[in-house]
């Protein structure tokens, strides 16, 4: 009898290392194109040290960034998934794990008690679930670290409805301006609109996940996501904010509906290290990895 | 225009160093984040010392990954530098009570950090953020490492061993310069244009 809750603790380990060291195949693409197409020495010598940086990482399988990130799984739940709090009760024991094992730097931190020590907080809320329950008999698992110095970059506005969808860019223009050279650009922007204040910030980061250059299926949407990627790049933040090479690899947004009074917009930055990993467990506890 | 810098590193060796010039460390470097700023600071005035001297060394803007080798060493796993923005808020202080002479992070530091650095004699470089695995190479001994306990392992201060570390962008220099509030007036100028625009 194959151990359930056994499978999802040493997936998600696995997950926690992949999304460390390995960057999705399509962000290591547009990097390194990135670094092609960089005219200037300054900033064509940050995209060579991304680079070999992210080669190193994957060859050696060691983190790529010394902040491996808080902590974060997106759950989706089968109905006929065996397993319910289980799943957080193993992924919460991947991430104590994992803090030795790949290693990764322990980074959550109580207020009072100081860090933990194993990436996991002492009140519940760290390692962080976003937990879907969805039809089928399958558990999904994204494993997403994000770092300080990009989460720090985070912005949500209630923008006045009247100002509808111009102040909507507006708002993605100015935060990311205000990014600047802060949180190793070159970003890929998430946005969130709509919802409330904590659902556009939630929907911002999910927006993240969706692969480079795969943009929102609504083709309105799709045209606002490729638009913004222009005007952003115009900000000339470059390599690591200093003005060559490229400022934004990708914008993606996803919408919820609005209250009648509130326009609410959540952006959330990635660093050029845009790292997150998935699989898929079925209730035979057969594990598929997801394309990387 | 490339330099090479042997710590300690003493004011005439900033002279001729501008900004966009790159620079490569050998010597003694020593990690501090926000909370060993602090600490550091809270000592002096209480007229205590810290317990490494940065004068003269690298001050390092880093929170890096730390593993033990089998014999209990201490290893350096991944040390690439973090948001030195943070540090803003005390690093001109920090500047004049322990007189290090260079400042490695990336992001860039404002115009505080700027004066103390023409008027003590420090330069700041940027090591490419998140090309931590680059710098951990450069890295060539661990040799010593303070406060662990208490403030854990990305906040405490390492002091470390390193050779050519680098490459280092030198975005503010002991005359006054800073190519990064350069490329911000630059950022905040387009911002302007294509809110216009939109």
């Amino acid at each position: 009898m194959v151990d359930i809750a056994q499978v999802i603790e040493d997936t998600a380990v696995q997950l926690l290392k992949i999304a460390a060291t390995k960057l999705p195949s399509e962000v290591k693409a547009t990097l390194l194109k990135g670094e092609e197409e960089t005219e200037g020495s300054l900033g064509k010598s940050q995209m060579h040290a991304i680079n070999e940086n992210v080669k190193l990482a994957e060859i050696h399988s060691k983190p790529m960034c010394q902040d491996t990130g808080l902590v974060s799984f997106f759950v989706k739940i089968g109905d006929k998934f065996p397993l319910r709090s289980e799943v957080k009760t193993a992924l919460i024991k991947a991430t104590k794990k994992a803090t030795p094992d790949i290693p990764l730097r322990p980074n959550a931190v109580d207020m009072f008690k100081g860090n933990t020590k194993n990436n996991v907080g002492l009140r519940g809320y760290v390692p962080w679930f976003y937990i879907d329950l969805v039809e089928g008999d399958n558990l999904e698992i994204i494993a997403m670290p994000k770092g300080g110095g990009s989460s720090n970059v985070g912005k949500m506005k209630m923008v006045p409805p009247g100002k509808g969808i111009k102040g909507v860019k507006e708002f993605v223009v100015e935060a990311t301006a205000a990014a600047g050279p802060l949180a190793c650009p070159p970003y890929t922007v998430g946005v969130g609109v709509g919802g409330g204040e904590d659902m556009c910030m939630n929907l911002a980061k999910k927006a993240l996940l969706r692969p480079l250059y795969q943009y929102h299926e609504d083709e309105k949407i799709a045209e606002l996501e490729k638009e913004l990627v222009k005007t952003l790049n115009k900000l000339e933040i470059g390599a690591m904010g200093l003005g060559e090479g490229p400022s934004v690899l990708d914008v993606h947004m996803e919408f919820a509906a609005r209250h009648p009074a509130s326009l609410p917009v959540g952006v959330v930055i990635s660093c050029w290290a845009l790292r997150h990993a998935g699989a898929t467990v079925d209730k035979e506890g057969n594990v598929e990895w997801h394309p990387h | 225009m490339e330099h090479y810098l042997t710590t300690p590193i003493s004011p005439e060796d900033l002279v001729t160093i501008k900004i966009g010039d790159i620079v490569y460390i050998t010597g003694t470097i020593i990690t501090a984040r926000d909370e060993a700023h602090l600490e550091a600071l809270n000592l002096h005035k209480e007229g205590k010392k810290p317990p490494v001297d940065f004068q003269g060394n690298g001050l390092f803007h880093c929170g890096p990954v730390m593993k033990k080798n089998e014999q209990g060493e201490w290893t350096v796993v991944a040390a690439g530098p973090t948001t030195s923005a943070r540090m803003e808020i005390f690093q001109d202080e920090f500047i004049k009570v322990f007189h290090p002479g260079i400042i490695i992070g990336k992001g860039g530091m404002g115009e505080r950090t700027t004066k103390a650095c023409q008027e003590e004699k420090c330069i700041y470089g940027y090591f490419t953020g998140g090309a931590a695995l680059l710098a951990a190479d450069r890295i060539t001994k661990v040799i010593d490492v303070f406060w662990f306990e208490e403030l854990g392992m990305p906040e405490c201060l390492w002091v470390y061993e390193v050779e050519n570390f680098g490459p280092l962008t030198i975005t503010i220099d002991i005359h006054g310069g800073n190519l990064t509030e350069e490329s911000k007036k630059n950022i905040a100028k387009n911002k302007d244009i294509i809110l216009q625009e939109l």
